[in-house]
């Protein structure tokens, strides 16, 4: 069955109505830390983030729970100032919030939660368990019919440790899952590593899979453009090693 | 659908079959266990994207279950016990509770139901687990009849809902909805026995001739205080679970804090117990069969009464 939209996309993409550009995003992790320079587990997912919001999600900010949207799981929930950076640059809430981080009655705490944040799709902080979500995500948008959102997941290197992913890298392409991406921002945390690379975890069980520079903008939008009928896709974006 | 089976376990798979036909929000979810069934039926034919096994993940099941929650359908997890809620229960905490999602776990391989398997397949602390989370509703249906009450009621919700399966089963079914049922009425001096899913049987047969009022549930989450406190009238209360020990006195205790009262918590004992053999010398070794039951409630009441 050839995807279907269930509702027309939004005729203004994101970018159009974002008032704030790449430039800005910074300032923005300023008003959270109040730190002028940024820890590198603060920034490491920042140029996929922005790429992703900016060039590649169908995701209204002022409609973020409609049914046609994209659904961005962000598994890797811990260092979110970036992730919210991102979310108050494209309009989901008012940059008002970002000071209150991390205060008792802030909805932005050092792990999202969904309930609390307009435009975050999953409550994360534990790490394995947004890929196996997403997982569920898929199958219900396949058993709806509603084929046409992806279901793009990002993880962390060191993430991919707990054994739950693993779970659902197995069983993602045997599910026929073809609508998930997920994206692996890789700073080299993994306490043991991972020889032979991360791509092969993931081609290994049928996905299809790139390497990419994680802060190269064009590479990372080619990256997720790269995905093909018939199987999951995995991005793994490479960024300088956490100190 | 063919006649209705007298095992909770083939009831659950004709009512979540059923179900599938007839709602499309359902969906199952399975880690091997029961497949079997599913297929045996037609259903996986019929519903190949409602019935979905991911082989044996349990961790996997229980968050694809809870993501499919999250797009608006009525996900059915299943496996045995110490699977399904004990080996993923972060997935269950998190996935579910956190998320702010309702499902359905059912359960199969109640405490000691295959017992020669041994301390793997035991399952006697899953209702105290899940019983740590807020607002899960908790139900251990004593016959295969309240299995398919349970079942239709929790998929109508979308609440989440916990229904744990037995071997164990009484010869008829109680229909007591969530609350306390007075199955049998004592003299006012009476103790009150509450007999938890298929303990009744065996309570029924330790207290048959003695003065007792003995009230029956299945739905031990939320527990029916108010129901408790009306039909206490002598302040001795013994509590009778089929799973570990103790799971549910502090709600007896919740329930009579302001009146002095003795409650007698009995279940099966925290321990490694490493036997095998059947169901029925487990009971008997607990203390869980009526002659044990009956010498453990009358050796309790003795010096009191």
């Amino acid at each position: 069955m050839p995807p279907q939209l269930l509702e027309a996309p939004p005729s203004a993409t994101p970018r159009q109505l974002a008032p704030y550009s790449y430039a800005d995003l910074p300032a923005l992790l300023t008003l959270q830390t109040g730190d002028e320079k940024h820890t590198a587990s603060s920034t490491s997912t920042l140029d996929v983030l922005w790429v992703l919001y900016d060039r590649i999600l169908r995701i209204d900010p002022a409609d973020p729970r409609a049914r046609w949207r994209d659904r961005f799981l962000l598994s890797k929930g811990h260092g979110p100032m970036a992730y919210y950076a991102v979310l108050a640059a494209k309009g989901f809430f008012p940059v008002e919030w970002l000071p209150t981080f991390a205060q008792y009655d802030s909805p932005l705490g050092l792990h999202p939660d969904r309930t609390l944040v307009p435009g975050v799709e999953i409550s994360s902080g534990s790490l394995g368990h947004g890929l196996p979500l997403g997982t569920g995500v898929a199958l219900a948008l396949r058993a709806q019919r509603n084929l046409a959102p992806r279901v793009i997941c990002l993880l962390g290197d060191a993430e991919l440790d707990e054994g739950s992913n693993h779970e659902a890298i197995a069983a993602i392409p045997r599910l026929d899952l073809d609508r998930v991406t997920a994206v692996v921002v890789d700073n080299q945390s993994s306490s043991l590593a991972w020889p032979g690379g991360i791509a092969t975890r993931f081609s290994n069980e049928g996905w299809s899979a790139v390497t990419i520079d994680g802060r190269d903008h064009a590479a990372i939008e080619a990256a997720f453009a790269a995905n093909q009928p018939g199987r999951p896709h995995a991005v793994v974006a490479v960024v300088e090693q956490k100190s | 659908m063919s006649r209705k089976s007298r095992s909770m376990r083939n009831r659950f798979v004709q009512v979540a079959s059923d179900a599938l036909d007839a709602n499309p929000r359902v969906a199952v979810v399975l880690a091997d266990i029961s497949t079997d069934r599913f297929v045996a039926n037609g259903a996986v034919a019929r519903h190949p994207d409602r019935i979905i096994n991911v082989g044996i993940r349990e961790q996997l099941m229980v968050s694809a279950a809870a993501g499919m929650a999250l797009e608006g359908m009525r996900p059915i997890a299943h496996s045995f016990a110490p699977f399904l809620v004990e080996r993923a229960f972060e997935q269950v905490k998190l996935d579910f509770s956190h998320q702010g999602v309702g499902g359905i776990l059912v359960s199969a391989g109640a405490s000691y139901d295959t017992p020669g398997y041994g301390r793997t397949h035991q399952g006697m602390g899953d209702v105290a687990l899940l019983a740590t989370l807020p607002g899960w509703r908790i139900t251990i249906p004593g016959h295969a009849d309240e299995v398919e009450e349970a079942l239709v009621e929790a998929i109508k919700s979308d609440e989440p809902v916990y229904i744990r399966l037995s071997d164990q089963v009484n010869a008829g079914p109680v229909s007591s909805g969530p609350g306390l049922a007075t199955v049998r009425a004592g003299s006012p001096g009476a103790v009150t026995v509450i007999a938890v899913g298929p303990m009744l049987d065996p309570v029924m047969e330790a207290l048959s001739g003695s003065d007792a009022t003995i009230l029956y549930t299945s739905t031990v989450r939320p527990f029916d205080g108010p129901g408790l406190r009306a039909a206490v009238r002598c302040p001795k209360v013994v509590l009778v679970e089929p799973y570990l020990e103790g799971t549910s006195a502090g709600e007896v205790s919740s329930a009579l804090s302001d009146r002095a009262h003795r409650l007698l918590s009995i279940g099966v004992p925290r321990g490694e117990h490493r036997h095998y053999g059947t169901p029925a010398e487990h009971a008997q070794a607990y203390g869980l069969d009526a002659p044990g039951l009956r010498r453990r409630i009358a050796s309790w009441l003795g010096p009191y009464t």
